[in-house]
């Protein structure tokens, strides 16, 4: 083969300062060599695509460890191999993300149409066949998506920006108060959700009683502490990006500070700053745990943010499998399928308009 | 004489915006303590309260609380099936986060490097529930010719012992999934790390003769360790918290096993809360609040020692950081 011709060109011309080399394209021929075998080995056995697809993996890490070993010593073996491990590793994330995608859509766009995003749950009864049947709707679930998510934002946006501000523009690096809070920012960001929950869950009970602390505020409240240290977190790194000359001209000018900071440095950041909040809302528009706690669950159209249930498409995926409907158990899976398309189809809209308002409206200074 | 007659605009609205701003920070502590005061008050009847003799706590027809004669031993398997499977997850997740953080960061070629990540990002945005739901109709049907396999051929590891789940609804099943969730954590503050490694030294390296691979373990690796470990504990504190995965794939007990392939698996804190607290009355909904203020403590001290491990390290990393972004 050729390996063998290549060793005996380099002991041929014996160098101290080369050593044999594999052919240029050896690592892609023995990853084919690798997937024909496997691929062969399995058909005795059985087919199937994961086993091929690790058998095909497994084989080559030995193979190409061996070959280069051989060839070329135990320091390049060693660098192939790990090299292999390292796409292994990329590729292996690829795999749950494909297939996530993938079993969403495939299960759940039977499930979208006019009257699943129109309405309520429907029961139809058939009096010739006696059977019942619910026709799903996510009515309740997207009003209710909007109101939480949409009270969080109008809470979390200006504490979060107002509190980037006053760490970047407010205080100098060695203020004790400023480091605690950053740090604190931190550790927020890591908070479980299920716990954000309980606490609002906590603080209407006692205000309002426990009877009564269901309502879409109280959910709100819980996706408010996820969502400020997320919108502090991106707001302080975009407005550290304003150059400071920006800052200097306004005041040299005679501008005062906070209308520098309005009309210079937010301006200035105004992109970074969309673009955080918006990935923010997509963070915690899929939460289900807090505001399942927090707002309950209810298949009822429920307007009213202080009053009562609320269901978020994320709670309905949740209900629709955990607690399907007794009379028919398909339809609350489909359900569940659907809202949860609903709600990845919202967080990939919200993902690309924050990467298309990054790129459109990129400052000139980050360039 | 131009100033005098041109007076400075009125530092009234300065005064408005600043003390503003000032409020908002300190709401932000205000919540975080919020946090710790509401849960204690809310659950303290149920810590303090006499299990055993009580009527509520001792409902069988609601929540899972009957049986159990104090807060303490009825915290304990949640508090072990928390860290059990978090572990477990963490062990999974993190070389193949780093991996990928590598791949990203000195593998692949550098236009495509932008791209990649944020595909890995991406599986930081699907929603819980998505996964969870994934979770039981695809993974556990994935894992079952593999656990049959571990059982059967392996099973005398106590490990993998035990009686082989029919269903799936397997504590591995769930370990896997939260394993996919953590990888976008660990990745992103890995490959920023990664990233930061002066140049310098891997040239240093690289013109010594060295491979790609001892380049890395020379140049990259010990300037990232503490960064490695201090995202792993972020991962950590992610799995600890995570809820639905656990939630809906398992199916969760109030036990202490340390078996991955049977029906008999230990709960979580969060999916247990998430699981009885619309079934359960006032007074064992206060001890599920209890759980959650364990769960808060233990998963504001991972997050807390990873943080103070970032900000111990790597002085001027940060200034770094940023030279690196927007270049």
């Amino acid at each position: 083969m050729t390996t063998a011709t290549n060793t005996g060109a380099s002991q041929r011309r014996t160098s101290a300062l080369t050593t044999g080399h594999l052919p240029r394209f050896s690592e892609l021929i023995v990853l084919g060599c690798a997937a024909a075998v496997s691929a062969g080995v399995l058909a005795l056995f059985g087919f199937s695509v994961t086993g091929w697809l690790v058998l095909t993996a497994v084989v080559y890490l030995i193979v190409i460890g061996v070959l280069s070993g051989v060839v070329e010593g135990r320091r390049k073996s060693t660098d192939r191999v790990v090299r292999g491990l390292v796409v292994v590793a990329f590729l292996l994330a690829l795999i749950p993300l494909i297939s996530t995608l993938w079993t969403v859509v495939s299960r759940g766009i039977g499930q979208l149409s006019w009257s699943f995003i129109s309405g309520t749950d429907r029961t139809t009864f058939d009096p010739t066949t006696l059977e019942v049947k619910v026709v799903p709707g996510a009515l309740q679930a997207i009003i209710g998506t909007l109101e939480i998510t949409g009270i969080a934002t109008v809470i979390s946006v200006p504490i979060g920006l107002l509190t980037a501000i006053w760490l970047t523009e407010y205080t100098q690096s060695n203020n004790p108060v400023r480091r605690v809070i950053t740090f604190l920012v931190d550790v927020m960001t890591g908070i479980p959700s299920i716990v954000a929950g309980l606490f609002a869950f906590s603080l209407f009970a006692l205000i309002r009683g426990p009877k009564e602390a269901f309502s879409g505020f109280s959910a709100s409240v819980a996706l408010c502490v996820l969502m400020i240290p997320i919108v502090v977190r991106s707001s302080e790194e975009m407005i550290r990006l304003v150059p400071h000359e920006l800052r200097e001209a306004s005041y040299a000018l005679g501008v005062t500070k906070w209308r520098t900071i309005m009309r210079v440095v937010l301006r200035t950041a105004v992109a970074g700053l969309v673009t955080g909040v918006v990935l923010a809302i997509a963070r915690v528009i899929g939460e289900t745990a807090p505001i399942y706690i927090a707002a309950g669950a209810t298949n009822r159209l429920n307007t009213d943010p202080f009053n009562g249930p609320m269901s978020t498409l994320a709670v309905l995926s949740y209900t629709g499998y955990a607690f399907p409907n007794d009379q028919d158990k398909a339809a609350s899976l489909l359900e569940a399928w659907g809202s949860a398309l609903l709600l990845v189809i919202i967080v990939v809209i919200l993902n690309l308009i924050a990467r298309v308002v990054a790129t459109a409206f990129s400052p000139k200074a980050r360039r | 004489m131009r100033a005098a007659l041109r007076k400075p605009p009125s530092k009234a609205g300065d005064r408005v915006f600043l003390g503003l701003s000032t409020a908002s920070a300190w709401v932000i502590l205000l919540i975080l303590a919020g946090v710790l005061v509401f849960l204690l008050v809310k659950a303290a009847p149920a810590i303090a309260a006499n299990w055993a003799d009580s009527s509520q706590l001792q409902d069988r027809t609601a929540g899972n609380t009957a049986g159990w004669n104090s807060f303490w031993p009825y915290v304990g398997p949640l508090l072990f099936g928390t860290v059990w499977s978090s572990l477990i997850a963490l062990v999974m997740g993190t070389p193949v986060a780093i991996g990928i953080a590598l791949f990203i960061s000195h593998y692949s070629p550098r236009p495509l490097a932008g791209v990649l990540g944020y595909l890995v990002d991406l599986l930081a945005a699907v929603p819980s529930i998505v996964f969870g739901l994934w979770g039981v109709f695809v993974m556990r049907d994935f894992l079952k010719p593999f656990s049959t396999f571990l059982n059967s051929y392996l099973g005398w590891i106590p490990l993998f012992g035990g009686d082989l789940s029919v269903g799936g609804a397997t504590i591995l099943a769930g370990a896997v999934v939260l394993a996919v969730m953590i990888l976008p954590i660990i990745t992103a503050i890995s490959r920023e790390i990664f990233l930061q490694t002066p140049s310098l030294n891997e040239e240093a390296a690289l013109a010594l003769g060295a491979t790609k691979w001892e380049m890395i373990r020379m140049a990259v690796l010990p300037y990232a360790r503490s960064g490695i470990v201090s995202a792993t504990l972020l991962g950590l504190g992610r799995a600890l918290g995570e809820t639905m995965a656990i939630a809906i794939i398992v199916s969760p007990k109030l036990i202490y096993s340390f078996q991955l392939l049977t029906d008999n698996n230990p709960g979580t804190i969060a999916a247990n809360i998430a699981l009885q607290f619309s079934g359960s009355n006032e007074l064992q909904r206060d001890a599920l609040i209890g759980t959650g203020l364990m769960l808060f403590l233990v998963s504001f001290a991972v997050n807390f020692a990873a943080r103070w491990i970032i900000s111990q390290t790597a002085p001027g990393g940060r200034r770094r950081r940023r030279k690196a972004r927007t270049a």
